[in-house]
């Protein structure tokens, strides 16, 4: 077996008394689209929080392509070319569609700001070079006429699809999707999977979802994992995590819990 | 046929300062209208609100407007662009007063200076107050909002501490010391190379200090406009705005927040430092006190009567906060001309002014009139109060956002939207 591009291993994550997450180990291969599920307050986000070093986990170690790297500042991370989007879009809400997508090329820029002051020369040679590659996202994403506009004035699918479009323009070779569909209805789910599925197959991007919405995540993902307050109940692929009881017991309730309600 | 509609045919020519050709012909009218202003034009002064453009008595006025715009232009990188609410933009203009002062200025038995030219002090004066100004970083970025207003007010009194504690650099006292003229030599011989602070003669015509001064200010303020917009539309200015609107997703996006902050700091000094020398070098002779809290608020006022985080904003704003004062003054002189005079309205005018003791008006423009009447002198004082919650209250986006307003609809026009 080659080595995975991401490996989480035994991580363990508590807020004072609360553990958000305790011994969770997962690898993601490259070109794979990996989902994690689980009910709500599971420690899903926490596990992209820890990720991108937002969350720094009390144990355990993520490594990146052999390398740990726990401990580093977020933006090193983000370097590395781990992209996301978050649950409750963090977009740059007075920077246009245009504007956030160049942030999000940032980390594949070097020019700096006395470059950038002067304008011509480099800076701008670099500014051209980056808003074909951001124009190639706007294309893919089929946000054209949306591009002059402040992202706060747009309506919500098209928000995620810019953050979605943020993420791609980091060149990443790890996306880290939280909740992409979470709000939107039937169309624009489905515009999403389409997205999700074309990153997959035309630009190889390997992929870790998030997601609440069962029948995208048994469609499109390669393997899952379930979480449930904060463990890892199971593994393995959409048909295996159908049938395991264990699965079954944490989103409906196990024998015991039924019986308890009946009574 | 028409021809083709003017369209975009490269990325480049679409994201000029200035991309349409409305836009560029209305700046091309300002520049050469900027250029004539400083002579006593025949048909400007005719024109009524405009009519000063063609006044030379406003020079000073104006002047003394450039270089606040240039401080503007820098806070506007810390605070608009930014996000970073600063009040101690005073204190790093006095820093770069004192460095110009000390670099440029001449020495005494009581007092430092080493009087180098103004093309080794002025930059220095914007450099020294970049490299204070990332000195203070470290203790700035841990802390936002408010909390960084409170710290960096901090420095205020630092700064006001620190002049009485080197009078060889800050001058005796209240006084202050003579700041070095806006001359630029070559190196420290007599006669300067070209100087800015003296009546004098170019080419076939006369031209006096003042009108020197507007254009050596015109020039650099033009500049440092072209260096904000141009910061603002490249990488940093993308990573400033990001940490102003989202400071986590910035981060995790791959922007080092603590360093940009820095270079926030840095830039914004540098804008802070280069202004307060030119300020002190115009006026002459600033006493300390002059870099004080009060000129920190004024800076924090044009940004939000001008519009946050936009350079025409700042510009304008500071067109405004500076000038106003000036208009009321102009618009009391001609009440009063119409309230002393016979005219058909001057009734209404003296029931406005208060010429004397035994006259009753709101605005009082005679000494012996105290009391109840408003008087003259604090009249621009309380119309700034004014503007300021007016402008908070139904337009925070401030003369940018009317502007905005104004050109949308009429884009629109005659449809709502």
């Amino acid at each position: 077996m080659n080595q995975p591009l991401l490996e989480v291993k035994d991580i363990s994550l508590s807020f004072k008394g609360v553990k958000a997450i305790s011994n969770v180990s997962f690898q993601v291969q490259e070109g794979e689209l990996f989902s994690i599920i689980g009910p709500n307050g599971a420690g899903k986000t926490s596990i992209f929080n820890s990720i991108s070093q937002v969350y720094r986990p009390q144990e355990g170690d993520i490594f990146w392509k052999g390398n740990s790297i726990s401990g580093q500042r977020p933006d090193t991370v983000a370097g590395l070319g781990i992209a996301r989007t978050f649950q409750n879009i963090e977009l740059f809400p007075h920077m246009t569609v245009l504007e956030n997508l160049l942030l999000g090329r940032h980390v594949r820029m070097k020019r700096s700001w006395l470059a950038g002051a002067l304008w011509f020369g480099p800076a701008k040679k670099e500014e051209m070079e980056h808003r074909l590659a951001v124009e190639d996202i706007i294309d893919f994403l089929e946000i054209e006429e949306w591009r002059k506009h402040p992202v706060a004035l747009l309506p919500y699918g098209f928000q995620k699809r810019v953050e979605l479009g943020r993420a791609l323009a980091m060149n990443p070779e790890l996306l880290l999707l939280d909740e992409p569909v979470a709000g939107m209805n039937l169309e624009e789910t489905e515009d999403m999977a389409r997205f999700i599925l074309d990153i997959r197959r035309e630009l190889g991007i390997s992929m870790i979802l998030v997601e609440h919405d069962m029948s995208l995540v048994m469609d499109i993902a390669d393997r899952i994992m379930v979480l449930d307050f904060g463990q890892k109940i199971s593994e393995g692929t959409p048909e295996q995590i159908q049938k395991d009881p264990a699965v079954i017991a944490a989103y409906l309730g196990d024998e015991e819990g039924l019986a308890l309600d009946t009574d | 046929m028409r021809g083709r509609p003017n369209l975009y045919t490269s990325y480049a020519s679409e994201s000029r300062i200035f991309p349409t050709r409305t836009q560029q012909v209305g700046i091309g009218i300002a520049l050469v209208l900027l250029l004539l202003m400083p002579f006593d034009l025949p048909i400007v002064d005719q024109i009524p609100l405009i009519r000063f453009l063609g006044d030379n008595s406003w020079l000073r006025i104006v002047n003394r407007m450039f270089i606040f715009c240039i401080a503007a232009l820098g806070l506007n990188i810390l605070s608009g662009l930014g996000g970073q609410v600063s009040l101690g933009h005073a204190f790093f203009m006095g820093v770069g007063a004192y460095t110009a002062v000390l670099v440029g200025g001449p020495s005494t038995s009581s007092l430092w200076g080493w009087g180098l030219p103004i093309w080794i002090w002025l930059p220095a004066s914007g450099v020294v107050a970049a490299l204070v100004g990332i000195l203070v970083a470290p203790a700035a970025v841990r802390v936002r909002g408010l909390y960084l207003a409170i710290t960096t007010l901090g420095l205020v009194f630092i700064g006001l501490h620190l002049s009485r504690v080197f009078p060889e650099i800050a001058g005796p006292g209240s006084l202050g010391r003579k700041w070095p003229k806006l001359e630029i030599r070559i190196w420290k011989e007599e006669n300067p190379f070209l100087d800015f602070s003296s009546d004098g003669h170019w080419f076939w015509f006369d031209i006096t200090d003042n009108q020197k001064t507007y254009y050596f200010l015109l020039a650099l303020l033009i500049i440092f406009s072209l260096c904000a917009a141009n910061l603002a539309r490249t990488r940093t200015g993308r990573a400033l705005a990001a940490i102003r609107d989202q400071d986590v997703a910035a981060e995790i996006m791959g922007v080092p927040e603590t360093k940009y902050k820095t270079i926030a700091f840095a830039i914004s000094s540098f804008y802070a430092g280069v202004a307060g020398a030119l300020a002190a070098s115009f006026v002459g002779q600033v006493p300390p006190e002059q870099w004080d809290l009060i000129l920190s608020v004024e800076f924090v006022a044009i940004l939000l009567i001008g519009g946050m985080g936009r350079i025409s904003g700042a510009l304008a704003g500071t067109f405004f906060v500076v000038l106003s004062p000036r208009f009321v003054e102009e618009i009391i002189e001609w009440m009063t001309e119409q309230a002393e005079g016979n005219g058909t309205f001057s009734g209404m005018w003296d029931g406005i002014i208060s010429l004397g003791s035994g006259d009753f008006g709101i605005i009082s423009v005679s000494e012996t009139a105290l009391g109840y009447p408003i008087p003259y002198s604090s009249l621009d004082e309380i119309i700034y109060g004014l503007l300021i919650v007016v402008f908070m209250l139904f337009e925070p986006l401030g003369l940018y956002g009317i502007w905005t307003n104004i050109r949308n609809y009429w884009k629109g026009w005659p449809f709502s939207y």
